[in-house]
């Protein structure tokens, strides 16, 4: 079984490394594709311009836009996680104040040393809806943050079985794709609202009188077409990738905190509490809401799987994932023989 | 061609060796460094011992014997440790003892609600439940990685190239010990034996 895992876990860190490098190539494509369609869509709306008018010759928005995509890329996933963590409003916890945070810390060393990796930098976000995430670029420089109500709401156990599946995420190297696309979609959202802002103006009078001497040529119609839609869509996609990246991560981080727990059923009944506090977790904003063990929107969409849902929840629903971690609970139970009256789920601990 | 079919295999050959033999090196350096994080949380919980036994030896001093039997075990497993992983026999019959020490000192502190009741000691008693984790994580990571380790040299083909990778089994962390059996048990816990 651990040879399996193990396997799994290298798959895993390569698919990752892999999905993080195209990701950022993608980005990068997109921006050259805007700038150089631009480019392109100009130099055939000036071509057939009097010889002495501006003739767009050399592909100056194309040049700029791939290195302006560049530059925010590496800047994306050089400073990604601070960018997270500040979003939420987090603040680290270097000397723990009162047990609580004593409880946490001590946590999440035990949860690094049953996963074998250092212990990433422990933070808070004082919002009272329990939930956590983890960010980062590798397991050497990570960072785990809880909410307040999490702490509150869950028991030692149940707290372990959530630091453990947001171990799984680091050892994973999720962390590092979804912390790269949370940092770029917030690009991209800015980068479109600035860039509508500029184009509107321009885009409504202006040469409307001389368009219709010169008559533009289909081609140049169908390009401009897809480049507007393109231009129009891009916050769409990224939020889509966002999505679709992240839900089955979450069943394989709670295989992992099993794994590293050995105490399923403790993550189980953590959950079944996130998932009972009905109120979304305000200080995570919808960028990041991919990062969090559970849908910090409150979207109740995550009740039930089906097309509409899997094409919008950011998260597998709830109740599958408790099933299953209550299904290796069972299991495990059986295994040792101690399958008494199938009891609760809170005392199950080991 | 027909040479070329043949460089073709050697080179796969050749890589899958690499392959194999880095794949022990690396595992086997794994093992190590899983062994020493469990020495390492070892070491931890000897120095907590003394802050605990120190912090609840004037209230109950009637209790003497449970909290000689923790040093008295305490200082064994000290000494144990200092002979490194070849004597992971000894050692975990050690930490065992010391762990059933604890765990009847631990009952015997829940019955003394005042002293309870004095901060520290609850703060402790959070310090040795970690500590007592760590310890059984550190445990568990080396017997996964030890066991895939052991897996890996005895499966065929990469057992051809254990001798050469100077792969040799490691020895799993024994978690029900003849010790910890011998050790008359006073669990006055509330364990559901289910």
């Amino acid at each position: 079984m651990t040879d399996e895992t193990s396997l799994n876990l290298f798959q895993q860190q390569e698919a990752n490394r892999r999905r993080t490098f195209w990701l950022v190539v993608g980005f990068v494509a997109f921006f050259a594709w805007l700038g150089f369609g631009g480019d392109y869509i100009y130099h055939l709306y000036t071509l057939q311009a009097p010889r002495h008018a501006y003739h767009h010759d050399f592909p100056w928005f194309g040049i700029v836009l791939s290195l302006v995509a560049l530059a925010i890329a590496w800047y994306a996933y050089k400073t990604g996680p601070d960018k997270v963590l500040w979003s939420t409003g987090a603040r680290e916890v270097t000397d723990p104040t009162d047990s609580k945070e004593q409880q946490l810390v001590n946590v999440v060393e035990e949860m690094a040393i049953a996963a074998g990796v250092p212990r990433p930098r422990i933070w808070i976000v004082d919002d009272p809806d329990p939930n956590a995430f983890a960010t980062g670029t590798d397991p050497l420089h990570s960072h785990i943050a809880v909410t307040q109500g999490l702490l509150d709401l869950c028991t030692r156990d149940e707290l372990q079985g959530v630091i453990g599946h947001e171990l799984g995420h680091v050892k994973n190297l999720d962390v590092r794709l979804m912390t790269t696309l949370a940092a770029l979609v917030g690009a991209v959202a800015l980068m479109h609202d600035g860039a509508s802002r500029v184009l509107r103006p321009g885009a409504g009078g202006g040469g409307g009188s001389s368009s219709e001497e010169r008559k533009p040529s289909p081609l140049l119609l169908v390009l401009l077409v897809v480049w507007i839609v393109s231009w129009l869509l891009a916050p769409i996609i990224a939020q889509l990738l966002a999505l679709g990246v992240s839900r089955k991560r979450e069943y394989l981080a709670d295989a992992m905190s099993a794994q590293f727990t050995r105490n399923p059923l403790a993550l189980a009944s953590a959950l079944q509490k996130i998932e009972g506090a009905e109120a979304p977790t305000a200080h995570i904003k919808r960028g990041a809401a991919h990062l969090c063990i559970a849908d910090p929107l409150g979207r109740r969409l995550t009740d039930h799987e089906g097309l509409f849902a899997d094409a919008l929840a950011t998260h597998p629903p709830m109740g599958k994932r408790i099933a299953i971690l209550k299904g290796m609970g069972y299991a495990q139970l059986k295994r040792q023989g101690r399958m008494g009256g199938a009891g609760d789920v809170g005392d199950a601990g080991p | 061609m027909g040479s070329l079919i043949l460089l073709a295999l050697l080179v796969v050959v050749v890589g899958w060796l690499i392959g194999a033999y880095n794949g022990l090196v690396s595992l086997k350096n794994q093992t190590l460094n899983a062994f020493k994080q469990i020495d390492v949380q070892l070491k931890r919980r000897h120095d907590l011992i003394p802050n605990l036994v120190n912090a609840v030896k004037g209230a109950m001093d009637f209790e003497k014997s449970t909290l000689e039997a923790v040093i008295q075990a305490r200082n064994q497993a000290v000494k144990v440790n200092a002979a490194g992983p070849e004597a992971i026999k000894q050692i975990s019959q050690a930490e065992n003892a010391l762990s059933s020490a604890l765990s009847r000192l631990m009952v015997v502190v829940e019955q003394y609600p005042q002293l309870k009741a004095t901060g520290n000691i609850s703060q402790l008693q959070e310090e040795l439940t970690s500590t007592e984790n760590r310890i059984a994580f550190a445990r568990q990571l080396y017997n996964d990685t030890a066991t895939q380790y052991n897996t890996k040299q005895q499966q065929f083909p990469t057992n051809l190239v254990a001798g050469m990778a100077k792969a040799q089994a490691a020895d799993l962390w024994e978690i029900e010990d003849q010790a910890e059996r011998a050790v008359p048990q006073v669990d006055l816990s509330s364990k559901p034996k289910a």
